[in-house]
């Protein structure tokens, strides 16, 4: 059973080939002796998870099942979920118990679908290998000695080793797309607004977005038509109607026009993960599909420009996380100062506290002009990149990251080098565009992404997009022989 | 030398708002500690704030009723600081785009002359929670019910010279707010706030002297007291050699003084950036158009309004419009009385104040409505009763006991207007005291009131005073 996608495991549910009971039991097994390998769970549910699979069982019986009802999936630790620990990877929220859930947990749930657990991620979503975990990091199942990519690791090695159908993620700067391309399977990043953030921790409110991660992408298009929607309590969700993402994907590929970057395929990226993306472009030409080159000039500034408007809100976003309401609270504080500043220190790992130091000095009196507002004016210019050249193709593609899965460990003093493994992702999240990740083939027996942008709301022309590629290949079916 | 003083006012006012600025949480008064206070107002991981449509409406009232310019577009931003009062490290304010921009407000000064004080702009924030240090054994306790409550913070231009125009300022802000509904004026609840930003320098010197930020001044007596310090602080430390430091100091009511609270350098660094949880906040006309229509008629127009249409001094005309309840109260009377806007005008601001006053009641609680009270006048305008009566009518039918009409049958107060009547009683006085009869016709002239006196105790108050004092010319003549 666990071999299939979504949409098969959805549709053996419908015709009662087995129940959401067994299938459940069948990925808890697996969780259950796989998981001590990879380290992609945080928390495991799993009497909640059976309970929640009995209900959707009988809820099928009452003929009430929607396509994800009985379908098992897992949340990052990001999202709140109601009673079960909320730790976004921190010791500050070690023995958070969240006291509801998230919009995205909600709806899911209203799908009926269930949730076996939490997933490993960078602490607080800062990082792109899963390593900054408070619980140690997650090992990637094509190759343990690698990282999975981060931050949505945990979700996307789980996804990888077939311990769940499907998984939410969030993505500020690549933290779904990244890992998804370093485990082999696919992430979408809706455009910003698409999905609501209610309930989901933030690190940096105008870049963040949650997004499904599966193994193809008719999955994906199943689990974002749950997750996405206007919220009244987001007042930065978008309120237009949600497509059938599903509805969409078989149209065919002919008279697609593709841009191909060339700044995406320069110095920078590795020579076998370039020619992985050039043969994935040259089928998507097979498909009827026409490509041309584009520029984005403004690409080598997303970086720079990230790493002051992402660190700047972090360090607002996380002044709450104080020791004085909920959290980590050092031992006998002997005053305010020495509540905070312990409570803080110890609560927060070293790649936190580099970015909320970063990012108030960035906002400080003096060098707010120098720094924040100029990299929100960097933003604009990569956003007029974008825009004019979706005025000249559908959808632009190129590598996801610039190198497949590295060593666990190899980055992690080297901030600056790390920083640069989302350089082809980071923009996206500026422009705050739609953005999908999908297995393309293997360099060095690891997995390559190619990355898919759409323009605003797009998401289904990069499923579809994504799609007639799966229909083609068989990259998303490849599973790690470990975990096979 | 001859000093002058400068003084700008920061008013902080509490929006009435039946929620949250920014959640569903309640905001009434005086609940118990932390049980208004909802996952937002405590900045729980994950939530989000949704601005409150009824605050903005309010604050878009304020601009229209000061002239100022409503923003069509305005900005949230996040002033970062660490306080435990503050659940998520940062309030979220207004910074360089307020709603509210550029308007004034004209006082009324002791000399009769008027002053028109600018306000630079009004901004929408969320107030914080309050942290109690008393009754924790060391430690402190926070309640958060206050954390997210509206508040509009109207800040002036430096454009008052005296701590009597601070204040002059500070009640007309205070009856305004309080007329447009969007504010309970409040202060011992803390709604209705004020900071003192305090200077002096020489008298025909242009550039303004070191201000000091004065806090706590939460009563219109507390802002003269303190300002009259803090300016006789100032110009003492001049003259006497030293200078004027930048900082916030604290009025301490019970000793009268000001004390330095932080100076310049330990001010925070609040890092100011646009709130990204938040989208900028666009006002269409619509908005602001219902925002006018829903404006009722301001202080100023109404008290000119009671001068022209009922022939009022403009004394009268502005006591009546204090507040709104009193000049409907008053308009309501005239209009059940069906004219005397001066008797009228003299019973509201007389004894019906006073016994407001005295019971220290809201006009809404007032055990005697505008019909009753013009049930009253009737009385008094018909001859039933006198003024002196009414009064005691008045305060029974403050009592409880009834209408006018009522009251007077009941107490058998009618007045006796009947000539043969007053004349027996005048008759019974004048039999009753021939000596005093004598020294009057002998010429001691200032017995009269001694005979009108005695006429009225016998008839208890209820002969007619004008036919008394006619009749009885006429008998001690003779």
């Amino acid at each position: 059973m666990h071999e299939k996608t979504i949409a098969q495991l959805s549709a053996g549910l419908a015709a009662g080939e087995f129940s959401s009971e067994e299938l459940t039991r069948a990925f808890l097994e697996r969780v259950e002796r796989f998981n001590p390998q990879l380290n992609a769970f945080i928390t495991v549910t799993a009497e909640a998870a059976l309970a929640r699979a009995r209900a959707a069982d009988q809820r099928r019986h009452r003929d009430e099942a929607g396509p994800l009802t009985g379908v098992p999936i897992v949340h990052k630790d990001i999202f709140c979920t109601e009673g079960v620990r909320t730790s976004c990877g921190s010791r500050m929220l070690d023995r958070f118990v969240a006291p509801y859930d998230a919009t995205v947990v909600e709806k899911l749930n209203t799908a009926g679908a269930v949730m076996l657990g939490k997933t490993n991620m960078d602490e607080f979503a800062m990082g792109s290998s899963n390593e900054t975990s408070l619980y140690g990091p997650v090992h990637n199942p094509w190759d343990l000695a690698m990282v999975p990519g981060g931050s949505s690791g945990g979700s996307a090695a789980a996804v990888a080793a077939r311990l769940t159908p499907g998984a939410t993620g969030t993505d500020t700067g690549g933290s779904i797309r990244q890992p998804a391309a370093l485990c082999g399977i696919t992430g979408l990043k809706p455009t910003y607004g698409r999905v609501s953030r209610w309930g989901m921790i933030a690190y940096a409110s105008s870049l963040d977005q949650g997004g499904p991660m599966a193994r193809s992408a008719e999955d994906c298009a199943l689990l974002l038509g749950a997750m996405a929607g206007f919220d009244p309590r987001d007042s930065t969700s978008a309120d237009r109607p949600v497509p059938d993402y599903t509805a969409l994907l078989d149209r065919p590929l002919d008279g697609l026009k593709i841009g191909l970057p060339k700044e995406y395929f320069g110095e920078g990226l590795d020579g076998a993960v370039a020619q992985v993306v050039e043969e994935a472009i040259a089928e998507y030409r097979k498909l009827g599909a026409e490509t041309v080159e584009i520029s984005l000039p403004n690409s080598r500034l997303a970086i720079p420009a990230y790493y002051v408007i992402a660190p700047a809100e972090c360090s607002s976003n996380l002044a709450r996380f104080d020791g004085v309401r909920y959290g980590h609270r050092c031992e006998n504080p002997k005053d305010l100062l020495d509540l905070y500043t312990r409570s803080r220190g110890e609560g927060f790992g070293p790649e936190v506290t580099r970015r909320i130091l970063v990012g108030t000095f960035a906002l400080s009196a003096g060098y707010y002009d120098a720094y924040y507002l100029k990299a929100q004016q960097i933003r604009r210019l990569i956003s007029d990149d974008f825009q004019r050249a979706f005025q000249q193709v559908d959808v632009i593609a190129g590598p996801t990251s610039p190198t497949v899965a590295f060593k666990l460990g190899e980055k992690v003093d080297d901030p600056i080098t790390m920083y640069l493994s989302d350089i082809y992702t980071i923009a996206v999240n500026l422009a705050g565009l739609p953005g999908l990740s999908l297995p393309v083939g293997f360099a060095a027996g690891l997995p390559v992404g190619l990355q898919l942008i759409g323009d605003y709301f797009a998401e289904d022309r990069l499923l579809h997009t994504a799609h007639r590629y799966q229909q083609a290949t068989d990259w998303h079916l490849r599973a790690p022989a470990a975990f096979a | 030398m001859e000093w002058e003083t400068v003084i700008g006012l920061e008013i902080h006012a509490q929006l009435a708002t039946k929620s949250k600025i920014f959640s569903g949480a309640s905001t009434a008064y005086g609940a118990a500690p932390n049980t208004q206070a909802c996952a937002i107002d405590l900045g729980l991981p994950g939530v989000l704030p949704v601005l409150n449509r009824d605050a903005v409406r309010m604050a878009a009232m304020l601009g229209l009723a000061i002239g100022a310019e409503v923003a069509r577009r305005s900005v949230f931003a996040r002033k970062n600081y660490f306080y435990p009062d503050l659940p998520k490290g940062y309030q979220i304010s207004q910074y360089e785009l307020p709603v509210v921009q550029k308007g004034q407000l004209t006082i009324d000064l002791d000399d009769g002359s008027s002053k028109v004080i600018g306000i630079t702009r009004a901004h929408l924030e969320e107030d914080a929670g309050k942290s109690l240090h008393e009754d924790f054994h060391g430690r402190s306790g926070i309640d958060l019910n206050r954390a997210g409550t509206p508040l509009l913070e109207i800040v002036s231009e430096p454009d008052m010279r005296s701590a009597k125009e601070a204040v002059a300022y500070m009640k007309k802000l205070h009856q305004l707010v309080v007329y447009l509904g969007i504010c309970d004026g409040n202060m011992q609840e803390g709604s209705f706030r004020c900071d003192a930003n305090v200077s002096v320098r020489p008298k025909g010197e242009p550039k303004l002297g070191t201000r000091a930020e004065l806090k706590n001044l939460n009563s219109f007596r507390f802002v003269e007291r303190a300002i009259e310090f803090e300016i006789e602080r100032q110009i003492d430390l001049i003259e006497s050699g030293g200078k004027v430091v930048q900082e916030t100091r604290l009025y301490d009511p019970d000793k009268g003084e000001t004390r330095s609270m932080r100076g310049k350098e330990e001010a925070n660094d609040y890092r100011y950036f646009p709130d990204p949880d938040l989208l900028p906040l666009v006002l269409d006309d619509a908005f602001i158009d219902a925002a006018r229509a829903a404006l009722p008629e301001l202080p100023d127009v109404k008290k000119q309004r009671f001068t022209a249409q009922y022939g009022l001094s403009a004394y009268d005309a502005g006591v009546l419009t204090t507040s709104r309840g009193l000049a409907d109260h008053y308009e309501a009377t005239v209009a059940a009385l069906g004219g005397e806007p001066k008797l009228c005008a003299n019973w509201v601001m007389g004894d019906f104040s006073a016994f407001l006053n005295k019971d220290n009641r809201d006009i809404a609680d007032s055990p005697v409505s505008a019909t009753q009270l013009a049930g009253l006048l009737r009385r008094i305008q018909d001859r039933t009763i006198s003024g002196k009566i009414a009064k005691e009518v008045f305060e029974a039918m403050w009592a409880g006991e009834g209408d006018a009409d009522a009251i007077i049958e009941k107490r058998g107060l009618r007045q006796i207007t009947d000539t043969s009547a007053i004349e027996k009683v005048i008759d019974d006085v004048i039999a009753a005291n021939p000596e005093q009869l004598a020294q009057y016709r002998a010429g001691k002239d200032k017995l009269f009131g001694f005979f009108v006196g005695q006429v009225m105790k016998l008839s208890k108050g209820k002969a007619n005073p004008q036919q008394v004092n006619d009749l009885l010319m006429e008998k001690l003549k003779a």
